[in-house]
C-alpha cells in the first residue's frame, strides 16, 4: 500500500492535456506518453546550438513529470535530443505501444524503467494465459544498452527466472525492483537477485504469482550476501512458500536501512516479535499472520509484542494480519495513533472487534478493510478517521450471491465523516442512489469511486431505480474525478450523464449495464480525456465501436468482452486506423476455415510497433 | 478440446497430491498452489455465456472482480464452515478421561487454539482455574499422543485424528513449557 500503487494505477499527473490528434504524417505520434518524434535523417546542429543544448539540457535535468517533459521534446528538433539526453525514467504504460529498441534509441541514459503489460481485465481470468507481455525482449535491450539502470517497475508482466538473471547480471548499480502482478518467475529468480545485487535497496513483490517448482522450493532469503546490506524494503507476502526464518531475522539484522518490511503468512506472532526487536526503525511492516503459534495460552506472547509495539515508533504502516487472531489486537494500541496506513483486508473482524482499533486510529489516511466489520465497522470508521483519504472494502466472500454485511448505510456513514475521501472502492451487494448521491456531495475531493455493486443489474434497494441517478451525481459533484467504475442496473441515461459530465475521466470500467450502442457512444464522444476504457457483458455493438474511431489515437486502450461486437466492425476500425493494434482473443482456438463472426474478446491499442511478432494461436490481429 | 484435456490432467494432479513430496507444511496449501498453473485459459473453458438479464444467475468468470490473489488469501480467512464443508466437516472424537462417553466436534468451526479450547469448556465444563490438572492432547496421522498447540493451525487440524482430555497426574507431565 505505498503511495506508488496508486501512482501505478492512477498515472498520477495532472495534465493540461487536452484531446489532440496526432500528426503521423510527420512521423509524430504519442510515443506511449513519450511525446512527438523528430522528423528523421537530421544533421548535427552547429557549435552555437550545442552550447544552447548543453544549456538546456542542465535545466532540463530538473523536470521529472513526464508530460511536461513531453511537451518539452516537442518544441524543436534541439530540445527533443536534449531532453532524450536527459530523461531518467522511462514510462511505457503499454509494453506493445512501442518496441523495445526504439525506446532504447531515443533514450539513452535511462536508470529507472516503468513498465505495464497485460491489461487489468487479466487479473479477473479474462485474458487467457500465455497471451503475452513477456519482460524478456525489453531486459535484453534494456541490459545492452543502460549500464546505470538502477530501478525496474513492472505491473501485470510475464517475467521468468531467466529474466531476473539478465537483471541481476546486467545492471551492477541496481537498486529497485518492483513488480506487481506478474508472473512467470520463481524462488530460483529470487536467489539470483538477492545474490548477485550487491546494492539492492528495494525488493517489492505484490501481488505476484510464483511458479510452483516440482523439485523443491529455493531459500532465497538465504542468499543475500552476509555482509551488512543497503535494504530499504522487503516485501514479500505473495511468495507463499516457506522460508528460513533464522535466515531472515539474520538479514534484518545486518540491514540498518530497513524501513518497510512485509513478510508472508510463515510468520506467527512469536518470530514477528523477533522481528520487530531486530528493527525498531521500521516504518512499514507488514505482519504476515497475527495468531500465536504456541496455542493453548501456556505461554502469554501478548506482554512482548506490546512492548515490542511500542518500541516501533516509527510505524505508521500495518498490514498483514492474516489468520488473526482478536485477541492480539490489543498489542497494537501503542503504535495506532501514528499510523497513516492501515490494511486489516485479509482479517475477518467483526465490528467489536474492529471497533477499539480504529477508534485510536485518528490519523488514519489509508484503510483496507472486509466486509466483515458491516455497517456498524464503517460507522466506528467514519467517526474515528476524520482525515481518511482511502478506503477500500472488500467482500469476504467474493461471489455474487453472498451476503455481504456492508450497503449504503455504511457508505452513507462514511461520506458524513470521511469527508477528505480522494479515493473509495466498495464492494457490497446492496446501494442506493441516495448513499452514493450524499457521498458525491459529501466528499468533492473524490478523484477515484469505484462501486462494485456484486449481484449483476440490482437496482436501488429502496425505489427499485436503476442506479443512473447516483452516478450523475458523482460526476457532476466530484469534479477532479479521474477514475469511475460503475455497477448496478445502469441504463443508457447513465452514460449519457458520464459523457456529459466526466470531462477528467481517464479511467472507466463498466460491467453489465447500459441498453444499446448509445451508451457507449455518449462515453467516447464526451469523456475527452478518457485513456483507459474496460467494459464487459454490456449490449454494446459495431456501430458504437466505429463511433470511436476519431478517438482511439487518444486512448492508450479499449477492452470489450461479452459485448455485440462481430468482425465485420473490428476490421472496419483495424482498415481505418492503421497505428491501432486490433486484437481478438478467442477462448478457443477454432479451425483456420471457421471464422466466428461473433467477437467474444477485443483489445484495441495504438502503437508505434505494429502488430507484435510474439502472438499466441488464440489471439488474431486483424 | 484443450479446455477437457486440462481438467483431466488437473483431476489427476489432484489425485497425486497426497503422496506428493514438498516443503511446505501439511496444512499449508490451500490457497495459491490450487490454482492451476494455466489458470485463465481453464477457467476460460468452464464460462457460462454471458447473460445479459437480471435472471441469469449463473456464476460468471471473473465477477465479481476480486483477484485472484486475493481469492486465495481469503480461503484461510474465513470462518471455518463453508468452503471446506465440501469434505463434510472436519470432525474428531473427543475423550475426556472419566468420562462415560465420547463427543465429537468439528475443527473447522473454530479460528485456532482458543475458540477450540472454549468450545470443549462448553461442551465438558471441565476447565478448573488451575491450569496444571488438565491437558489436552490429540492423536495425529500416525497414531501418537501429541500435545495440543505446538503446530501452526492449519496444520494442525489436518493431522488431528481425535482429542483426548487427560486429568490428573499423567497431564501434569505433558503441559507444555514456555
Amino acid at each position: 500500500m505505498r503511495e506508488e500503487i496508486s501512482d501505478m494505477s492512477e498515472d498520477d499527473e495532472t495534465g493540461e492535456r487536452a484531446r489532440w490528434a496526432p500528426d503521423l504524417s510527420k512521423n509524430r505520434s504519442d510515443d506511449s506518453d513519450s511525446g512527438p518524434g523528430p522528423p528523421i535523417g537530421d544533421s548535427p546542429p552547429p557549435f552555437s546550438d550545442q552550447v544552447l543544448e548543453n544549456v538546456l539540457e542542465n535545466v532540463l535535468e530538473f523536470l521529472t513529470s513526464r508530460r511536461d517533459r513531453n511537451a518539452a521534446s516537442a518544441v524543436c528538433r534541439s530540445w527533443y535530443r536534449a531532453e532524450a539526453q536527459t530523461r531518467r525514467e522511462l514510462f511505457i504504460g503499454n509494453c506493445y505501444a512501442v518496441a523495445p529498441h526504439r525506446a532504447v534509441e531515443r533514450f539513452q541514459s535511462i536508470k529507472s524503467v516503468v513498465l505495464k503489460g497485460k491489461p487489468r481485465f487479466a487479473d479477473f481470468n479474462l485474458v487467457p494465459f500465455g497471451w503475452g507481455a513477456q519482460f524478456e525482449p525489453w531486459v535484453k535491450s534494456f541490459g545492452a544498452a543502460y549500464q546505470h539502470l538502477e530501478r525496474i517497475c513492472l505491473k501485470r508482466m510475464s517475467v521468468t527466472d531467466k529474466d531476473l538473471t539478465i537483471i541481476a547480471e546486467s545492471f551492477p548499480l541496481f537498486k529497485d525492483l518492483t513488480l506487481i502482478c506478474c508472473e512467470g518467475f520463481s524462488t530460483l529468480g529470487l536467489a539470483v537477485i538477492a545474490e548477485r545485487c550487491r546494492h539492492l535497496r528495494v525488493l517489492d513483490l505484490i501481488e505476484d504469482y510464483l511458479e510452483d517448482e516440482d523439485d523443491e522450493v529455493v531459500d532465497w532469503i538465504s542468499r543475500f550476501p552476509e555482509t551488512t546490506t543497503s535494504l530499504e524494503s522487503l516485501v514479500f507476502d505473495c511468495v507463499t512458500c516457506p522460508f528460513n526464518f533464522d535466515a531472515l531475522e539474520r538479514l534484518v539484522a545486518r540491514s540498518p536501512s530497513l524501513q518497510r518490511l512485509r513478510v508472508n503468512h510463515h510468520v506467527a506472532l512469536e518470530q514477528l516479535r523477533r522481528l520487530m526487536a531486530r528493527a525498531p526503525q521500521l516504518t512499514h511492516l507488514g505482519t504476515g499472520t497475527f495468531r500465536s503459534e504456541v496455542g493453548f495460552g501456556e505461554v502469554d506472547p501478548n506482554l512482548d509484542l506490546v512492548s515490542a509495539f511500542g518500541a516501533s515508533r516509527s510505524l505508521v504502516c500495518l498490514s498483514g494480519f492474516r489468520e488473526i487472531e482478536p485477541e492480539f489486537l490489543p498489542a497494537i494500541y501503542p503504535v495506532c495513533a501514528n499510523l497513516t496506513s492501515l490494511n486489516f483486508s485479509f482479517a475477518n473482524l467483526t465490528a467489536e472487534e474492529l471497533n477499539p482499533v480504529i477508534r485510536q486510529c485518528h490519523n488514519l489516511q489509508t484503510f483496507w478493510v472486509l466486509d466483515s466489520v458491516g455497517d456498524e465497522g464503517l460507522r466506528a470508521v467514519a467517526e474515528s478517521c476524520r482525515d481518511l483519504r482511502e478506503l477500500r472494502v472488500f467482500p469476504l466472500d467474493p461471489t455474487e450471491d453472498s451476503d455481504s454485511s456492508v450497503s449504503d448505510i455504511g457508505l452513507q456513514f462514511i461520506s458524513e465523516g470521511c469527508r477528505k475521501l480522494r479515493s473509495i472502492l466498495y464492494f457490497c451487494q446492496r446501494m442506493t442512489n441516495a448513499a452514493v448521491v450524499a457521498m458525491s456531495k459529501n466528499c468533492p475531493d473524490l478523484v477515484v469511486f469505484r462501486l462494485c455493486i456484486m449481484g449483476r443489474h440490482l437496482p436501488d434497494r429502496i425505489t427499485g431505480e436503476p442506479m443512473d441517478a447516483g452516478f450523475r451525481a458523482i460526476v457532476m459533484n466530484c469534479k477532479k474525478l479521474t477514475r469511475l467504475s460503475v455497477s448496478g442496473l445502469l441504463t443508457d441515461k447513465a452514460f449519457e450523464y458520464i459523457g456529459c459530465y466526466g470531462k477528467l475521466i481517464r479511467t472507466l470500467s463498466v460491467a453489465f449495464a447500459g441498453d444499446s450502442d448509445g451508451g457507449l457512444r455518449y462515453v467516447l464522444e464526451g469523456c475527452t480525456r478518457l485513456q483507459k476504457l474496460e467494459i464487459r457483458d454490456s449490449p454494446f455493438g459495431d456501430a458504437s465501436l466505429i463511433s470511436g474511431l476519431p478517438f482511439y489515437y487518444n486512448m492508450r486502450f479499449l477492452w470489450m468482452s461479452s459485448c455485440n461486437l462481430s468482425m465485420r466492425g473490428c476490421k472496419e476500425v483495424a482498415r481505418n486506423k492503421p497505428n491501432l493494434v486490433v486484437e481478438v482473443i478467442r477462448d478457443v482456438v477454432e479451425e483456420e476455415e471457421e471464422e466466428i463472426e461473433a467477437v467474444e474478446k477485443l483489445y484495441l491499442y495504438r502503437s508505434l510497433a505494429g502488430a507484435r511478432t510474439d502472438v499466441p494461436a488464440f489471439v488474431k490481429i486483424l | 478440446m484443450e479446455g477437457q484435456t486440462q481438467a483431466r490432467y488437473d483431476a489427476e494432479v489432484d489425485n497425486l497430491k497426497d503422496t506428493e513430496l514438498r516443503l511446505g507444511l501439511p496444512g499449508s496449501d490451500e490457497e495459491p498452489k490450487k490454482a492451476p498453473k494455466k489458470r485463465g485459459l481453464e477457467d476460460s473453458s468452464v464460462k457460462v455465456p454471458a447473460e445479459t438479464g437480471p435472471t441469469a444467475k449463473a456464476q460468471v468468470v471473473g465477477w465479481p472482480p476480486v483477484r485472484s490473489y486475493r481469492k486465495n488469501s481469503i480461503q484461510m480467512v474465513k470462518k471455518g464452515g463453508d468452503q471446506n464443508n465440501e469434505k463434510g466437516g472436519m470432525f474428531v472424537k473427543v475423550s475426556m478421561d472419566g468420562a462415560p462417553y465420547l463427543r465429537k466436534v468439528d475443527l473447522n468451526m473454530y479460528k485456532g487454539y482458543r475458540e477450540l479450547r472454549e468450545g470443549l469448556d462448553v461442551m465438558f465444563k471441565c476447565f478448573p482455574a488451575t491450569k496444571d490438572e488438565f491437558a489436552v492432547a490429540y492423536e495425529d496421522k500416525d497414531g501418537d499422543l501429541m500435545l495440543v498447540g505446538d503446530v501452526p493451525w492449519q496444520m494442525f487440524i489436518t493431522s488431528c485424528k481425535k482429542l483426548r482430555i487427560m486429568k490428573g497426574n499423567e497431564a501434569i507431565g505433558l503441559s507444555s513449557s514456555p
